[in-house]
């Protein structure tokens, strides 16, 4: 429906030269890293540090920021670990009518047993605050072993400094009858940088939907949050995982999803992101690291205001009869900005590759702004990728057409957004999400 | 029920309508002849509120009410309904529930609850069958991927669904095959009561002689330049335009 436009907007950035928090950070942890037993932890955080140390915060200088400078965001001061006040926590913010769910509250990345359910009679999982993780066998096997092979220097400082965040592991042959449902809350009543760690771990033919809100408390004060998310899918495993970014303008996100696929098993991960956080940078990298794996990735961006929400994804197909489908839509209002940023590798083992990737703008507001970039890099020969995007404004004259048919001018917008959107949310497996998900586009029109 | 007078219309700064005068009482059919570009389409916009038109002069009142004060959808409320000539496509936007949207949309501001859903599919039904339109169609997408004469077709519905007062119909008679041209034609004039009026652009008398006018009008350079009756539909199908160009130009060159 969008017209096409040739070319892409450009807008003006700032770079700027900040080192505060970032000395604050190396006085912090240079000699006194978070430490607990095993000991081996501790050599993983010191050399994460030390990486941290090396590059520090990137600027727009570097390729894969260079439309999202967090150097205002960075440039501030933040208390970096902060006891969560747990006082008076709403969640009302995070409800999803008739979402029958486990559960799980994050306040500050801090887990809390007041307001999570328990689910301890639940057979085959799993779930507790990161630091209770540390001596079971599949944290020591998969904790730092993919998102730290990145250069994102934010999963460097995570590594090294996080003390919260949750980790599940859903049991072999496990079917979770209901959803887990992670609601994380920015709360804390001063400036903080929060350092949150997560493991997810499917094993081998579990069955798991992970729905994952992100809310801010209307006490809070700003609050930088820096999530690392490390996702182990064993053989035959299916995951669906959804991201409600519904958050307020106090809250920042830099949120790094880092995903590893075994053989027969199934990924789709939903992005969907609302008007509200100041700042949210999601990288989300899936590696399809066995043969006869599939991989979804959907994103519903709706921004407004003077927000910035940038999604970077890496599809990465490493073994031969994959196949991974990707679209992602953005609705940009106001001054705000969307990025994009879609890599697919197909490594040379990787023949009879499937990969499918699709991006599609819809600017509403005149002074709003889309940056996106497809880039795929092929090593195989016998592979079948495509990738397409579009950038375009609000179609007027189907406006019109639905005007003349007595719809209001705000319902008629609605119904166009919608059917924008519809690619990718008629693609959503819950079907409860969907309409909450499609309730959360009406309310940010 | 319909009063224009001295329409002045213009876009991007060009006038088209250029003091338009036209009378439509209940219960009247006209039709709205003319050579290609005389401003045909131009006025069923501006009736129905496109924005792209700016009304530059003169009045038009709905029963009395000012129509040029009102935006799009009120119109649509107060019952105008423009039959586009040429209908968008709306990939996602599924026929049914925009038809339900819209008519609860009317309803409400007429102070009425929205139809029941049995009520609503019944009436879907009716109309459906009115028009002979495929319930397959009606199920899908707004327009996409129809066929020109589909979408003709699908505005007909949407008319008879809707019930207007004042019905506009831009050459929906262009892109019908002969048989589709009579089942609109036999809807059209089964939906034609002592309380509502059409106005029917077309180019071609055949569509007259299905939907009898009572009037005909021939615009030309923004004007209704000759109105008589059904007979002068007749005369411009064998005659052309040049004869009326020709008085018309000579007047004004006079
Ligand atoms: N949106 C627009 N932008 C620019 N020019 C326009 C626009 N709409 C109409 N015009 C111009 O106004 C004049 C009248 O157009 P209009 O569509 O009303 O003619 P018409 O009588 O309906 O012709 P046809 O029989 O071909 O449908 C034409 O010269 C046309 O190019
Ligand atoms: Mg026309």
């Amino acid at each position: 429906m969008p017209k096409e436009r040739p070319e892409h907007q450009i807008k003006i950035m700032i770079t700027q030269v900040s080192d505060s928090l970032y000395s604050q950070l190396i006085k912090t942890y240079g000699e006194n890293l978070p430490s607990a037993e095993p000991r081996s932890l501790d050599e993983i955080r010191k050399q994460a540090f030390e990486r941290f140390k090396r590059v520090g915060f990137p600027t727009v200088k570097h390729e894969d920021w260079k439309y999202t400078n967090v150097q205002p965001l960075v440039n501030q001061h933040y208390e970096l670990d902060v006891e969560p006040s747990f006082a008076a926590i709403d969640l009302n913010n995070a409800g999803i009518p008739r979402l029958d769910a486990y559960r799980v509250v994050l306040v500050d990345g801090k887990y809390h047993a007041g307001l999570s359910d328990d689910v301890s009679d639940v057979p085959g999982l799993s779930i507790m605050p990161i630091d209770q993780a540390f001596e079971r066998l599949c944290f020591a096997k998969y904790f730092a072993q993919f998102a730290d092979k990145t250069d994102n220097p934010f999963v460097a400082l995570n590594t090294a400094a996080f003390t919260s965040g949750l980790f599940i592991e859903v049991g072999k042959n496990t079917q979770l009858s209901k959803p887990v449902h992670i609601i994380h809350v920015s709360a804390a009543r001063q400036p903080v940088f929060n350092q949150v760690r997560n493991l997810y771990v499917m094993s081998a033919f579990a069955e798991a939907e992970i729905v994952e809100s992100f809310i801010t408390d209307d006490a809070a004060e700003r609050n930088l949050n820096n999530l690392v998310t490390e996702i182990m899918v064993r053989e035959q495993a299916k995951l669906q995982h959804y991201y409600l970014q519904t958050a307020t303008s106090q809250s920042s996100y830099l949120n790094h999803t880092e995903i590893y696929q075994e053989k027969h098993s199934l990924y789709n991960n939903y992005n969907c992101t609302f008007p509200g956080p100041a700042f949210v940078r999601n990288n989300i990298n899936v590696r399809l690291g066995d043969s006869e794996v599939e991989s979804h990735l959907y994103g519903i961006t709706l921004t407004a205001g003077n927000q910035l929400v940038d999604n970077h994804t890496i599809v990465d197909h490493l073994k031969p009869h994959c196949e991974s489908y990707e679209w992602y839509k953005n609705i940009t209002q106001d001054t705000s900005t969307a990025v994009f940023n879609g890599k697919i590798f197909v490594r040379t083992d990787a023949q009879k590759t499937n990969a499918f990737q699709q991006n599609n703008n819809m600017l509403i507001g005149e002074k709003s702004a889309v940056y996106t970039k497809p880039q795929l890099e092929i090593f195989a020969d016998d592979v079948k990728c495509s990738h397409g995007c579009t950038i375009g404004q609000f179609d007027n004259d189907a406006l019109f057409y639905l005007q003349a048919r007595g719809i209001s001018e705000a319902q008629a917008r609605i119904l166009l957004v919608h059917a924008f959107a519809f690619d990718v949310t008629s693609r959503f497996a819950n079907a409860t999400v969907r309409e909450y998900v499609e309730h959360l586009v009406e309310e940010g029109l | 029920m319909l009063s224009i007078k001295n329409l002045h219309a213009s876009v991007d700064d060009k006038e088209i309508l250029k003091g338009l005068n036209l009378e439509v009482k209940a219960g009247e059919v006209h039709a709205i002849m003319g050579p290609n570009g005389s401003g045909k389409s131009t006025l069923g916009n501006v009736l129905a509120g496109r924005e792209a038109y700016e009304v530059t002069g003169g009045e038009v009142l709905l029963e009395g009410k000012d129509l040029l004060e009102l935006s799009p959808e009120d119109r649509a409320r107060e019952g105008v309904f423009l039959a586009f000539q040429y209908p968008v496509e709306i990939p996602g936007v599924s026929n049914i529930n925009f038809l339900k949207t819209a008519l609860n949309e009317i309803r409400a501001y007429k102070g009425l609850p929205p139809l029941e859903a049995r009520e609503f599919l019944n009436r879907v039904k009716e109309k459906q069958k009115l028009v002979e339109f495929d319930a397959k169609l009606a199920n899908r997408s707004l327009n996409e991927g129809f066929s020109g004469g589909e979408k003709k077709r699908n505005e007909i519905f949407q008319l008879a669904m809707l019930e207007p007062k004042l019905g506009i119909l831009d050459e929906t008679d262009s892109g019908l095959d002969i048989d589709a041209l009579r089942i609109v034609a036999r809807g059209v004039n089964q939906l034609r009561s002592q309380n509502n009026a059409f106005i029917v652009i077309t180019h071609y008398q055949r569509l007259l002689e299905y939907i009898v006018p009572d009037f005909v009008h021939v615009l030309y350079k923004g004007r209704i330049v000759r109105s008589g009756t059904k007979e002068l539909a007749l005369e411009l199908e064998e005659k052309g335009y040049d004869w009326i160009k020709d008085t018309v130009d000579a007047e004004g060159a006079a």
